[in-house]
């Protein structure tokens, strides 16, 4: 039951500036993802909603009211944090339990809300026991409890699969998910640079890079329709590759030669003025086919990965000619040292001029 | 001149002899003693290695055999003879049962035991709240360092700058004591009131309030049903130290009504150590002042360790500066505060310095240190002495015992 909005919101240490322009609307019920490479400013994004740190510029409001200066505890929010921050020296219960001490709620009610939530998580068995004897994963559980019985409006996690092992983050992400499906109503804000846990967990994905947001959108909207070639190039491993281009046939489907020999065709539709427009086509690893037709790309395959499901195949950088990354179904280790040529359905061909797509504008 | 040639010289012989020792009798146990060559290389290497650490170890055993360990037991062998003449007999307990009847042991006792409730209380909370309060602001390394310095004072040093501090001139000159400096400027008026009677009540009420606090979070887990309650040496100790706090806090309350019904000397200049029994609290307060510095330092360091995590999560949790420092923060650091106490419980017991510089143990304020100087060199009675210094002992041992066990603790 709470709507976020953000607006104008900017951070700043004196002179410098982190974080400007930051504008998102976020409805009851979501769960956003906040991604983006390691110093984008995410996590501080993140505190700002905690009330952490403070905001420098714009307004945050929750619910229409303002929370700038609203001390962290008064704004309805409860975090997780990156390294679970129990308390060490007070047992699972009394960890659980010690906002609602503070909030000198009875006891009755304390045990009511801790031993339901440890119910949820399964973490009966362990009340009683200091975080020192737990593992990895029920530590993260206990500090999710922590932030269950407040009953916040939105719930704040900091990276918090990633002090997690392998198996252990996916058995966590799901029950998270899972968390998240039966609290239809609360709010979930999740910072994360794993691709992985955004594009599984978001209904929204918020892309941050260079001080600002890049995108926003559903997980699929950042993959299939990318704003630009920062977000085309984050979502989804390996990363999209880029080939420079001319415009040379234009109108419902655009036709682009490659500096690199090659052409490609989209079906991102052009104006008549953009013939000889300098662009970068974007084509996925895995939106690849092997052709012997109209080529877009042309190589020698210098190296295979074979993962079982799929070979990577990784191509020679050639003078102007780009070294790209193709992702074939099924095992191809024969084509080591072969030319190969490549093409790709026009509606999974990505233009962009100056960096951005031309879908959009 | 000379003697500063004379005094870097022996650094150099001793820096320079401590090194060569260790090289040159490495060298040999290598080259000579256990050589790696020949027919038996590889048991040589094994022998050499067994005997390595011993050879090494050697210099500090056998200078604390010398220094510390010897004297101990010929101490506690002392105690138990009597010189008679140029012989010594054995007396058994009799210089034990000489000490405890004289009336100036148990003030030494008494005094000591003051000294110990007191002092590591008193510098572990203001060490503790100078490392907090000087945490977060620009000044706080300068502030630092000024409430560190005392530390570099040696404690006869101190006592003579505190003996300034308390000293006394007829009332008719200027005072250059700054405490009776202080104290001529009250009359009775309302200032006085408010400093000499108003004050000291709510300190000592906070006091008050503070050891029944005490009481109750060690009597919780005993009464209460839920949680744990631990074995019944932990029982025992929780209820011996509720009784200490209650009853600390009954004199608290005492000390309340008597600042209300004394009646103060306005005017005039106190010779303030000679006040019986306050006194004692005037030579503490030097002890306070070097030692604060100590705990400072490291509950500061202590502080900074604890993490910032969670006190964020405190923060979030509507946590309030008192209850993050309180709740948070000082348990964190308990074991710590744990080692700073007994640290300085330590020093305490073995304080001397300050009683001989300041009254040499007159006007009731002996401690066991100074008695057992006093028996030991300036009444010539070694039996006596000697049953005073393993008394001193005795109450050490245990304190040091649990301080290096806690320290050990807190390294892992």
């Amino acid at each position: 039951m709470a709507d976020l909005k953000l607006i104008d919101v900017a951070k700043g240490y004196g002179d410098v500036k982190v974080l400007s322009n930051i504008n998102l609307d976020i409805k009851t019920g979501e769960l956003i993802v906040f991604v983006g490479p390691s110093g984008c400013g995410k996590s501080t994004l993140l505190r700002m909603i905690a009330g952490l740190e403070k905001i420098t510029g714009g307004d945050f409001l929750i619910d229409g009211v303002r929370m700038n200066d609203v001390p962290p505890a008064q704004r309805g929010i409860a975090m997780v944090f990156q390294s679970y921050a129990l308390y060490p020296h007070m047992t699972v219960r009394e960890n659980m339990s010690f906002a609602l001490k503070l909030a000198k709620k009875s006891p009755a009610e304390i045990n009511a809300a801790v031993d339901k939530a440890a119910r949820i998580l399964q973490l009966t068995p362990y009340l009683d026991r200091l975080p020192k004897a737990l593992s990895g994963g029920q530590r993260q559980r206990v500090a999710i409890g922590r932030s269950i019985v407040r009953d916040p409006k939105v719930y704040l996690f900091d990276e918090p699969l990633s002090n997690l092992d392998a198996a252990l983050r996916v058995a966590t992400r799901i029950e998270i998910a899972q968390l998240k499906e039966s609290m239809p109503n609360s709010t979930m804000i999740y910072v994360t640079h794993d691709q992985v846990e955004a594009m599984t967990l978001a209904s929204r994905i918020v892309v941050l890079a260079g001080g600002g947001i890049s995108q926003v959108g559903t997980p699929l909207e950042l993959y299939e329709r990318p704003q630009n070639e920062f977000v085309a190039q984050f979502i989804g491993s390996p990363a999209m590759n880029l080939l420079d281009g001319e415009v040379t046939a234009t109108g419902a489907q655009t036709t682009v030669s490659l500096t690199g020999g090659g052409t490609a065709i989209s079906s991102v539709p052009t104006r008549e003025s953009d013939k000889g427009l300098k662009v970068r086509i974007g084509v996925r690893p895995e939106d690849f086919v092997p052709t012997d037709g109209t080529h877009i790309y042309q190589g020698t395959v210098a190296l295979t990965e074979a993962l079982g499901e799929v070979t990577l195949l990784y191509f020679q950088k050639d003078g102007d000619k780009a070294g790209i990354v193709a992702k074939l179904p099924g095992i191809h280790n024969e084509l080591r040292g072969r030319v190969v040529r490549l093409t790709a359905d026009p509606r999974k061909v990505h233009v962009f001029h100056d960096g951005k797509s031309l879908l959009y504008r | 001149m000379s003697q500063a040639i004379f005094a870097l010289s022996t650094i150099a012989i001793g820096v320079g002899g401590c090194i060569l020792y260790f090289y040159a009798s490495n060298l040999f146990l290598d080259k000579v003693l256990f050589p790696a060559r020949g027919p038996n290389a590889g048991r040589n290497i094994n022998r050499a290695e067994a005997v390595r650490p011993w050879l090494f170890l050697a210099p500090a055993l056998i200078a604390l055999g010398l220094y510390l360990a010897y004297p101990v037991v010929a101490t506690a062998w002392l105690s138990l003879v009597k010189e008679q003449g140029a012989t010594r007999n054995f007396v058994g307990l009799a210089n034990y049962a000489q000490m405890t009847s004289e009336s100036k042991f148990w003030e030494s006792m008494r005094n000591n035991m003051l000294w110990l409730f007191v002092v590591p209380a008193a510098s572990t909370a203001f060490g503790l709240l100078a490392a907090q309060l000087t945490d977060r602001i620009a000044w706080g390394n300068f502030a630092k360092s000024l409430i560190f310095m005392p530390m570099a004072i040696s404690f006869v040093g101190a006592s003579v700058i505190w003996k300034l501090v308390y000293d006394t001139r007829p009332v008719d000159q200027a005072q250059i004591g700054l405490l009776n400096a202080v104290w001529l400027q009250f009359g009775g008026g309302v200032w006085s009131v408010l400093f000499l009677r108003i004050l000291p009540a709510l300190l000592l009420a906070a006091i008050a309030v503070g050891l029944a606090w005490g009481v109750w979070a060690l009597l919780r887990p005993v009464l209460g049903s839920g949680g744990s309650r631990g074995s019944l040496v932990v029982v025992l100790l929780r209820l011996l130290g509720a009784a200490v706090f209650a009853a600390l806090a009954v004199v608290m309350l005492w000390w309340l009504v008597g600042v209300f019904t004394v009646t103060l000397p306005y005017g005039q200049p106190q010779t303030w150590l000679t006040i019986p029994f306050w006194n004692n609290f005037f030579l503490m307060i030097v002890l306070i002042w070097i030692q604060t510095g100590f705990a400072m330092v490291i509950l500061s360091a202590a502080l900074r360790g604890v993490p910032e995590d969670t006190i964020e999560a405190a923060i979030i949790d509507g946590a309030n500066p008192f209850q993050i420092f309180f709740r948070i923060k000082v348990p964190q650091i308990m074991g710590t505060i744990v080692v700073v106490w007994t640290t300085i419980t330590i020093v305490v017991l073995k304080v001397f310095d300050i009683v001989l510089a300041m009254t040499n143990g007159q006007w009731e304020t002996q401690v066991l240190a100074n008695y057992m100087y006093d028996k030991f060199f300036r009444a010539f009675d070694v039996g006596v002495g000697s049953a005073a210094a393993m008394v001193i002992m005795l109450l050490v041992t245990p304190i040091l015992v649990w301080n290096v066990w806690n320290a050990r603790k807190e390294m892992r």
